[in-house]
């Protein structure tokens, strides 16, 4: 028997102290579409992230990435399986560590597992030249870059270990169009060539039109298919 | 909608029936570093009339903040400022905020005449105090009632009760609404308003940009620092589109949205999703090292042997372009 090709959260429930933020949520995410989801500010969708990315322990309910079910999160999930979901977030200044490079922000997940250094660097140009940022900005730490370019390095350090999800969490908000246009496009390209499954949230309904293949309302129903 | 109509808007950049309020002459900023020097700001001059809503826009790093900085003093030690910028007033002399002085930008200017909404409301909010406090400071300071902070809370769309908690409590959209009531409290003529919807939702994007509006259509003046180009077409009455430090594009914001003259703003509009969603080509150029001639010339596909000197801003029906190949209405392509 195959196993299914998505990344599933089943009857997700969270709750924050009593606060219940979301109550028996299923969303899935199938290898080669690009999934919109919105709603209402403070309806949970930031938090539904955090669960498919293994960052939030649900409460109850059950995430389970291309049929296997995954108990933990973060380290205690095995290194093959968490690094098959990477998170772009929206705001790349409290996502970076800034006393790195743009280089190593890029390459400290490879080297997490120990991967060989000239392997690295390779990965790491390649990477770069994806995204579009030029080697006088690697070298550079987060404060001497703009956000957009930042956001680029965030995007480059999020593909780095080639996941089969994606999951942006309004991630091309504060862009300017173009810096948008390019991310979204970079991204939609990946989606192509590792046939990976993409998690879109934005407010910007013109956005959600272009990019997702079907959009999910939280705290809704799923809605006809955007395009 | 509350997209204003070219035929209704109030203050056009040659309108003779509106009084300037801001009349800034080539302005100019430029940070000395250890071994650089950035042009942040190039020969920027603009008016805005009371009543009138001018958007600038622009990609990231442009110059946008810079401007805003630069116009209420608040600029780092390493800066230099040239040019004028003249805040007009009612009965008495204009204040060249250019040239007038800390002293008097403290007592006349900030807050006052010119309100700044900043960019990032968790650095600009006292973690100490509750957002109670600290509009309750601002009312005091500027002769006002102490009650009105429940009403400028609602009016930005934030529930008075969030106003007893202290910044840190605060989510970034909040937060950003603060900041937002703070700038208002002492209704200042001229408000300038730096990215004030960064981390709201749509709603609350809307809400806010319909506020500013209001305030133009009182009588008041804004300037609207955005990167979001779907708030300016829903705003503003008159747009500013900035690259490499320099103003390039300044008309009517509904000629703009239909008709952009400049390649620039042209491939701009064209990154939209609800447009072609293609990326402006190449990369802008660094602030420190800037072309002598058009610094779009690199990314532009009309550029010719001309772009090499630098273009000035001529008149385009009632703005400017600063381009020697702008894309006129009518033209053939």
């Amino acid at each position: 028997m195959t196993s299914p090709q998505h990344l599933l959260a089943d009857e997700v429930r969270v709750a924050y102290d009593r606060q219940v933020v979301l109550d028996g949520v299923t969303l899935s995410v199938a290898r080669g579409e690009t999934v919109g989801l919105r709603g209402p500010s403070g309806c949970g969708k930031s938090t539904l992230v955090r669960v498919l990315a293994l960052l939030h322990r649900p409460d109850g309910g059950r995430v389970s990435i291309d049929g296997t079910p995954v108990t933990g999160v973060r380290y205690a999930v095995p290194v093959g399986l968490r690094t098959r979901v990477a998170v772009l977030f929206q705001s790349p200044r409290a996502a970076a560590d800034p006393r790195l490079s743009l280089t190593d922000l890029i390459a400290e997940p490879l080297r997490a597992v120990r991967a060989p250094e000239p392997g690295v660097r390779e990965r790491v140009a390649e990477l770069a030249d994806l995204v579009g940022l030029t080697p006088d900005l690697l070298t550079r730490r987060p404060h001497a870059v703009s956000d957009g370019q930042l956001q680029r390095a965030c995007l480059a350090r999020a593909l780095v270990h080639r996941p089969d999800y994606l999951l942006c969490d309004e991630a091309t908000a504060m862009l300017d169009a173009s810096t948008q246009a390019h991310v979204a496009a970079v991204i939609a390209g990946y989606q192509r060539t590792r046939n990976a499954g993409v998690l879109v949230v934005t407010h910007d309904e013109a956005l959600m039109d272009r990019w997702a293949d079907r959009v999910v309302d939280l705290a809704g129903e799923v809605s006809a298919p955007a395009r | 909608m509350t997209t204003t109509q070219p035929a209704t808007v109030p203050a056009r950049p040659s309108d003779p029936r509106t009084s300037p309020l801001l009349t800034v002459d080539r302005l100019g900023v430029r940070f000395r570093l250890r071994d650089a020097v950035v042009h942040a700001v190039t020969d920027l001059s603009l008016t805005v009339h009371a009543g009138e809503l001018l958007a600038v826009v622009g990609e990231s790093g442009c110059g946008k903040s810079v401007l805003a900085h630069a116009l209420l003093g608040l600029l780092p030690g390493n800066a230099t400022v040239t040019g004028r910028a003249l805040l007009h007033q009612p009965e008495t002399e204009p204040v060249d905020l250019v040239s007038c002085g800390q002293r008097r930008l403290a007592r006349q200017v900030r807050g006052r005449r010119i309100g700044l909404v900043p960019q990032s409301p968790a650095t600009a909010l006292n973690p100490v105090r509750t957002g109670r406090r600290l509009l309750g400071e601002t009312l005091r300071a500027h002769g006002r009632d102490r009650g009105q902070a429940d009403r400028l809370a609602t009016d930005v769309g934030l529930d008075p009760a969030d106003l007893d908690r202290y910044p840190h409590e605060l989510s970034g959209g909040m937060a950003q609404r603060l900041v937002t009531a703070l700038a208002l409290a002492t209704d200042p003529p001229l408000l300038i308003a730096d990215e004030p919807t960064t981390g709201l939702d749509r709603p609350l994007v809307d809400h806010t940009l319909d506020l500013l509006r209001r305030r133009c259509d009182a009588g008041a003046a804004v300037v609207l620092i955005t990167h979001d180009l779907a708030a300016a077409r829903r705003v503003a009455d008159t747009v500013a589109v900035m690259y490499a430090s320099r103003v390039v594009e300044h008309r009517d914001g509904g000629d703009f949205f239909t008709a952009p003259t400049h390649p620039y703003a042209e491939a701009l509009l064209d990154a939209l999703p609800d447009r072609a969603f293609r990326p402006v080509p190449g990369h802008p150029p660094m602030l420190t090292a800037l072309p002598v001639g058009c610094a779009f010339a690199p990314r532009c596909p009309r550029r010719a042997d001309s772009c090499e000197r630098a273009p000035q801003p001529s008149p385009v029906g009632a703005g400017t372009v600063a381009c020697h190949h702008p894309i006129l209405p009518g033209a053939a392509p």
